[in-house]
């Protein structure tokens, strides 16, 4: 595939979003693999016009950058997070088992181009260990059976959805969103997963809450002048304070 | 007495469809925002200031005072990055904050840009994210709608334009100085200090850089005030935080509670340890705060115990681990990670975090000698406080402080000619098959 004039002009949208334009070469790669399947040497010569920089610097960039690839991945690019409490949790266990199941090393693709496997750093997600991650969607709680089977579900077409998010898109589509352009699904999956909820969820069995604050003056109403907002702060501070007093008051009948 | 945990930031995680922004704004949310508009730019600062709110990225730097750092007689162009790139091992709030209440972050944003005078702003998002990367871009698609963001907010006369920027893989760019870099579409890699971002940042330009979490606790403090914000936590570790709880508990997860609170609170909350197992070593803030042990259970988790006790709060990363591991084998891939995502910008960090896994390697495999552990130890020494940033410094946390506390368990790998532990008992399904 080469690059078209349409995405030639979405990389000038990119760097158009910001103050000075070399700011959008991160997203402008995201969109470079996202249509080319990989950094390709088109679009790292097609980025340095835009920018007005050399394709050495362009490269330069490139290189120093995990999730920007020189080869293809596949539709699927799967995580495994081997960083110190995923693989004692069991990251590291998954990933000999997918390697050995799609017979692939770390960083390769299967021969039907479906599905690529690397191992990866901590995402963030530790209190759902071990995580894997698919197009860079959460994959939480694995285990190895899970991951052969959820490896098995994406080389057959079958449809997969993220533990914390949408129906899986393929990897181009990802990064697409990442190069800033979004597609309609960020209203699908849930707010949170179980472990993001274990504190509110004991909290509100408990009665537990942060203590009243000031009441929030509803918008509109709020005091027009600086002398008036800190009448309506301090009168708000003593309501709170009684509050907080009778709040130690029922705490001590308990 | 304040509550055990008080969920402020957690509060509407759970709550129907959280991200959108008509349930952000039932539940009160923007009502901050019409507020600090109304207020000057300088009381805003002073009402953060007054709060004691400390940067929750790691370092603990007092919020307010760093943004009064922003030289306002400077004619450039003033800017607010988000440090939204969250990598540190074991650090996980940030994330889910973002998923489950995008909008809460973006007020944020608005009231804080608002205060330093900037007209710009950014979300530096690491890319590994998507769905939180598309909810932080539908946050800010309704908050222009809305006239949140745009020109004269609110009729304000306050112009503020916010750009979401996914990041690309590379622990280092949540160093502020390397996103810098990263951000202005460079390798990202750290700058020398001084000059500091308030007065050089982004484009040379003065910049504050605050963390997800820090910038995500303003709306609570203009709406609430910096004496509700103080009222929590302990003398100097003031308000509340979110604790991440992850590895060998029975309930992993996100705690939101005052500063201080202790991890045997935080890990009974979570209903104990995984049933049969006891705490070994835990790190209390992300992998490059120094270990501790079950010595340590009954510290304040605020600044000052922690780092009294040698170690760090860091993020609050409590990655929690019992006896069925091995603290070499977890110490090894901390260092592994380190060496891959050092920089290559100096020296002592290039060169050291590569000895350091050679030599920890040849320990893991029992290959070693006694002798290997002054080597480390030495090694160590050569890079603390000589490495060029924060990263250098972190990767050899995990190695001087398991040496301290487990000398023993290095040795026995020599003894035994390789690790002593069966990786599968540190595993979740080993125990699932254990209670099946
Ligand atoms: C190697 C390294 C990685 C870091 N990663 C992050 C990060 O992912 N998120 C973050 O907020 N701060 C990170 N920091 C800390 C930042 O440099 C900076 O102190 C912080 O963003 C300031 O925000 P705060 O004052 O609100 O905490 C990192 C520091 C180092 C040295
Ligand atoms: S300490 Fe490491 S990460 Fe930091 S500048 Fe030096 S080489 Fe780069
Ligand atoms: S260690 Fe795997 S997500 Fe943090």
């Amino acid at each position: 595939m080469a690059i078209d004039d349409k995405t030639y002009d979405e990389l000038r949208e990119i760097a158009a979003r910001y103050p000075q334009g070399r700011s959008g070469l991160l997203p402008m790669l995201h969109l470079v693999q996202s249509v080319e399947g990989k950094v390709t040497p088109e679009g790292i010569q097609v980025c340095a016009e835009i920018l007005d920089i050399s394709p050495a610097e362009v490269s330069g960039v490139a290189t120093f950058y995990t999730m920007y690839k020189r080869r293809p991945v596949g539709d699927y690019h799967v995580g495994v997070c081997t960083n110190t409490l995923c693989a004692v949790m069991g990251g590291d266990l998954i990933f000999e088992r997918l390697k050995e199941h799609l017979e692939v090393g770390n960083d390769e693709t299967t021969p039907d181009g479906k599905v690529s496997l690397e191992h990866i750093e901590c995402n963030a997600a530790c209190d759902y260990a071990p995580v894997m991650m698919v197009n860079w969607e959460f994959m939480d709680n694995q285990t190895p059976e899970s991951a052969v089977r959820l490896v098995d579900d994406l080389r057959a077409g079958n449809e997969v959805h993220s533990t914390r998010g949408p129906r899986l898109c393929t990897w181009r589509e990802a990064e697409r969103v990442l190069a800033g352009f979004p597609d309609d699904l960020a209203d699908e999956g849930p707010s949170a997963g179980k472990a993001s909820l274990a504190g509110v969820e004991i909290a509100r069995t408990m009665g537990w809450t942060a203590p009243a604050g000031e009441a929030s003056a509803p918008t509109g109403s709020t005091a027009d002048t600086k002398v008036g907002a800190a009448e309506q702060a301090d009168t708000a501070r003593a309501e709170s304070e009684t509050k907080a007093e009778a709040g130690q008051a029922e705490e001590g009948k308990s | 007495m304040t509550d055990m945990l008080t969920p402020v930031l957690t509060a509407n995680w759970g709550t129907d469809r959280s991200w959108t922004l008509e349930a952000y704004e039932a539940q009160g949310g923007y009502a901050a925002l019409a507020k600090a508009l109304k207020m000057k730019q300088d009381d805003v600062i002073t009402a953060v200031k007054d709060s004691g709110l400390r940067g929750r990225g790691g370092a603990g730097f007092p919020t307010g005072l760093k943004w009064s750092f922003i030289p306002q007689d400077n004619p450039k162009p003033k800017y607010l990055v988000v440090n939204a790139d969250e990598s540190e091992p074991g650090t996980c709030k940030d994330i889910p904050l973002m998923m489950a209440s995008p909008h809460t972050l973006v007020e944020g944003v608005i009231i804080s840009s608002y205060a330093i005078r900037a007209n710009h702003a950014f979300i530096y998002v690491r890319g590994e994210v998507l769905h939180v990367v598309r909810r932080l871009q539908a946050a800010v698609r309704e908050a222009y709608a809305a006239g949140h963001l745009g020109k004269n907010i609110h009729g304000s006369g306050y112009d503020l334009d916010l750009v979401i920027h996914a990041g690309a893989g590379a622990y280092i760019c949540g160093e502020e100085t390397a996103l810098l870099d990263s951000l202005e579409g460079r390798r990202g890699q750290p700058r020398l200090r001084p000059p500091f971002p308030a007065v050089a940042g982004l484009y040379a330009s003065p910049t504050v850089i605050n963390n997800v979490e820090s910038i995500a606790s303003v709306p609570s403090i203009i709406d609430k005030g910096a004496d509700w914000f103080a009222s929590m936590g302990t003398e100097k570790s003031k308000g509340y935080v979110i604790y991440s709880l992850s590895g060998h508990v029975k309930k992993p997860g996100q705690y939101e509670a005052p500063l201080g609170i202790t991890l045997r609170e935080l890990i009974s909350l979570g209903g104990g340890m995984r049933q049969g197992h006891e705490l070994k070593f835990w790190t209390p803030g992300g992998s490059s705060t120094p270990l501790l042990t079950a010595e340590h259970l009954d510290m304040p988790l605020d600044y000052e115990a922690v780092g009294a006790a040698g170690s760090m709060l860091g993020t609050r990363a409590l990655q929690i681990f019992d006896e069925t591991t091995c603290v070499v084998r977890a110490v090894l891939r901390w260092t592994e990670f380190y060496k891959h995502e050092s920089c290559g910008k100096c020296t002592p960090c290039r060169e050291g975090t590569w000895w350091l896994a050679q030599v920890l390697t040849r320990l893991e495999k029992g290959q070693g000698t006694e002798e290997d552990l002054d080597v480390l130890l030495d090694q160590c020494e050569n890079i603390l406080g000589r490495a060029f940033c924060a990263l250098g410094d972190g990767a050899t946390s995990p190695i001087s402080s398991s040496i301290q506390h487990f000398r023993d368990e290095y040795l026995a790998h020599l003894t035994h000619g390789g690790c002593p532990f069966d990786p599968m008992t540190s595993t979740v399904f080993a125990q699932e098959g254990a209670l099946a």
